[in-house]
């Protein structure tokens, strides 16, 4: 048997990750789980590398959960909030990727609020490039820590069956999602109002629903997507009573899925518009918290794949 | 100096109006057509003529592109008139009509005449301009029409964006009546379109670009339509581009209103699979669309449906289109592609040859009231000399144009203008 060898320049999306590859980077992940937990937390792995969080839309948790994966493996870490500064200049993604570049970073975190954003200036670049969230379009590492996070539960993924609720037309973690767990063998459903569905969604490979009572009927994990707050009145549903009526998830709504069904969230919640605080607080039933410990670990294993290795970081001509 | 007489021998006339498609020559004189016909070169017109031997190659009207976008005046760093001229010349284009939306727009009658003084200078294609439909193309207050088309504006546009609110449409169409002026609209429904530049559907989807829906074409056209049955305005629709809207203007046409209408190359030698990831280069407004659709422009244009392929010729620098999909220029550069595109309709058994320069030369030539089109005596020596079947490999680094912006850079096409003539004058000799 040939050795595995994770094949990835960058981290774009999970479009392009084979199952190998992403039962690897959980693999790598439940370790650093366990490191996570213990007093001392840091390894030198990443010593002497520079990490630049690259953030061109506001982000507090995902930005934060990459600044302590990178100092927890030696790196040192520098964050850029870019929608302030040079963008309101004139200066283009491009150019700020080649100013970027010439700082030899080891790796860039990106976020940026246009689909395809991440992609266009990982081209422009030496270092290794994560996208932490581009637009509609993918939020990998969100998707792989969710898989963690469930995997550590249920002990697998495939077979499982996965409802993902809410803003899927506008989602980038839903997107992800689907792609991570539909290649990993899950049963994937979407329910929404029509509204918040894109079109042909159905050729992602999911079940589309419509209803909660249906959508969630015998569902292992239901997945809550945020719902941002300049869609919530009037624009795609007509009030955030109606929306929580219909589609927000409570005991009434959850008693349908199986009896041992989990809850997750990627964060921030809206309490009382997607989620109740009931369910989004039953320790039992949510896995909120424990996402977000999968995502610091996630992202040390995703660090370590793409900056760990000397080979991985051309010279800068 | 140009000779007064000059003899094209041994060509292969190709004139889609009269039909004719038989080898022969045809004499200029000045700047006009003297004769046409088999022979001209035996009965003793070789004294003091200049004679070009065609080889054998196909002699046709020079193309007519009804859609061209300049940067002149405002931005000619990315297309002047002068390079935009021999960017047609190069695509045996002899005849091009611009948009209206520079800067300034073209809504008042000096900027219709600084761009008539321009042309005149550059002396390469000749050059129309529409003029805009509504004042500063913001689709409120109705421009001097009437003024405007005494200088020589040749019908009313807002140019790329479309005249949305219905009754500024209607009254633009019923003004411009009065004159017995075109109005040519690009079809979309804004309110739809939001920030689409992708069309609706698996693609949009998988890559999260904000998605138009095909509807937003069609529902205006069929709205526009609707005013063209109450105003009786001549009326031409742009770059048709999907199924739905090519047989709302299939029936309008059967019911017999004053409409007709183009199309793009794009929208039917690619599809929105071109798109790729993320490739600015083929962001186009209306946006690239299903292979369903796609089939339905080859065949409106088949069956007539498509008066007229333009080449909808809209030059971006490379910041326009350096950028996040969602934030780049739409349009590409199409006056060098034109032809060689569209040969390929002939190529893939869509069209007879005579049949897809018809679309190129005489209908839009009779769209616009233009006296070009025809290879017949009397009329202006606007022509083109080309292989059709010329194998070679599109290359957007040596285009004429100042822009690159095509995604059809390496796509092996057949067919080139040899050499194009506009008034009897030689604009271009394609070398080796």
């Amino acid at each position: 048997m040939q050795e595995y060898r994770f094949g990835h320049r960058h981290l774009l999306g999970i479009e392009g990750l084979t199952p190998d590859d992403i039962s690897h980077v959980l693999d790598l992940a439940d370790g650093y789980v366990e490191l996570n937990r213990q007093a001392e937390k840091k390894n030198a792995l990443l010593r002497g590398r520079t990490l630049i969080n690259c953030f061109f839309e506001n982000s507090t948790r995902t930005r934060t959960s990459f600044e302590v994966a990178g100092k927890r493996l030696g790196a040192d870490v520098i964050n850029m909030a870019v929608q302030a500064s040079s963008m309101r200049k004139g200066e283009t993604l491009i150019d700020t990727a080649m100013t970027l570049n010439a700082m030899h970073p080891d790796v860039l975190v990106v976020r940026h609020p246009e689909s395809g954003a991440v992609q266009l200036l990982s081209e422009k670049v030496d270092c290794a490039v994560i996208n932490a969230g581009d637009g509609s379009h993918e939020h990998p590492t969100q998707a792989l820590l969710d898989a963690l996070t469930i995997r550590r539960r249920k002990g697998k993924l495939g077979g499982l069956t996965v409802a993902v609720c809410g803003d899927v037309l506008h989602s980038r973690v839903a997107r992800s999602n689907i792609a991570l767990l539909t290649v990993m063998g899950a049963r994937v459903r979407v329910v929404a109002p029509r509204t918040l569905l894109p079109a042909a969604v159905e050729r992602l490979g999911v079940e589309v629903f419509h209803d909660m009572a249906a959508g969630l009927k015998d569902v292992d994990i239901v997945m809550m997507l945020r719902l941002q707050v300049e869609r919530m009145h009037g624009s795609f549903v007509p009030s955030t009573r109606e929306y929580f009526h219909f589609f927000g998830l409570d005991y009434d709504k959850l008693k349908l899925a199986k009896p041992d069904a989990l809850i997750m969230h990627p964060g921030p919640m809206n309490r009382g518009v997607e989620i109740g605080s009931e369910v989004a607080d039953d320790i039992d039933r949510s896995l909120i918290r424990h996402q977000v410990e999968a995502g610091v670990a996630v992202r040390m294993a995703c660090l370590e794949l793409l900056a760990g290795q000397p080979s991985n970081r051309p010279s800068l001509q | 100096m140009t000779a007064a007489r000059r003899l094209i021998r041994n060509a292969r006339l190709i004139d889609p109006d009269s039909g004719l498609d038989a080898a022969g020559d045809l004499l200029i004189e000045g700047d006009r057509i003297a004769a046409i016909g088999p022979g001209l070169a035996d009965a003793g017109f070789a004294e003091n003529t200049e004679i070009i031997d065609a080889g054998g190659l196909c002699l046709a009207p020079g193309l007519v592109d009804m859609r061209v976008q300049l940067r002149e005046p405002g931005a000619e760093h990315m297309e002047s008139i002068e390079s935009a001229g021999h960017a047609a010349a190069a695509g045996g284009v002899t005849t091009m009509v611009a948009l209206p939306n520079t800067e300034p727009p073209v809504d008042d009658v000096s900027v219709v005449e600084f761009v008539a003084r321009r042309a005149r200078e550059a002396r390469l294609a000749k050059l129309h301009t529409y003029a805009a439909a509504t004042k500063g193309l913001k689709g409120r207050e109705l421009t001097e029409m009437g003024l405007l088309a005494a200088n020589g504006a040749l019908g009313f546009t807002d140019g790329v964006q479309p005249i949305a609110d219905a009754l500024v449409m209607r009254r633009v169409l019923a003004y411009a009546r009065s004159f017995d002026q075109l109005v040519i609209q690009h079809p979309e429904e804004p309110s739809l379109g939001g920030a689409g530049e992708v069309t609706e559907g698996e693609i949009a989807t998988r890559l999260g670009l904000p998605a138009v829906t095909p509807m937003a074409e069609i529902i205006m056209i069929e709205r526009d339509l609707r005013l063209v049955e109450i105003t009786g305005a001549r009326f031409h629709i742009a770059h048709v581009s999907t199924a739905g809207g090519i047989d709302a203007i299939r029936r309008a046409k059967a019911a017999g209103l004053p409409v007709t209408c183009d199309t793009a190359p794009p929208y039917f030698a690619l599809n929105e699979t071109a798109i790729g990831d993320y490739r600015t280069f083929a962001k186009l407004s209306p946006p690239l669309r299903s292979e369903a659709d796609r089939r339905a422009v080859v065949a409106g244009i088949a069956d007539g449906t498509i008066d007229a392929i333009a080449s909808d010729h809209a030059p971006w620098d490379q910041d326009s289109k350096r950028l996040p999909f969602s934030s780049a220029a739409c349009g590409i550069v199409g006056l060098e592609t034109l032809l060689p595109l569209s040969l390929e309709l002939y190529h893939n058994r869509h069209l007879e040859l005579i049949e897809v320069l018809r679309r190129l030369t005489i209908n839009p030539a009779r769209i616009l009231g233009l006296d070009v089109g025809r290879l017949v005596p009397g009329s202006p020596a606007d022509l083109v000399l080309f292989d059709p079947d010329m194998p070679w490999r599109i290359d957007t680094e040596r285009f004429r144009s100042k822009s690159k912006n095509a995604p059809f850079d390496g796509r092996p096409v057949q067919g080139h203008a040899v050499q194009t003539i506009v008034d009897g004058r030689t604009i271009f000799i394609r070398q080796g």
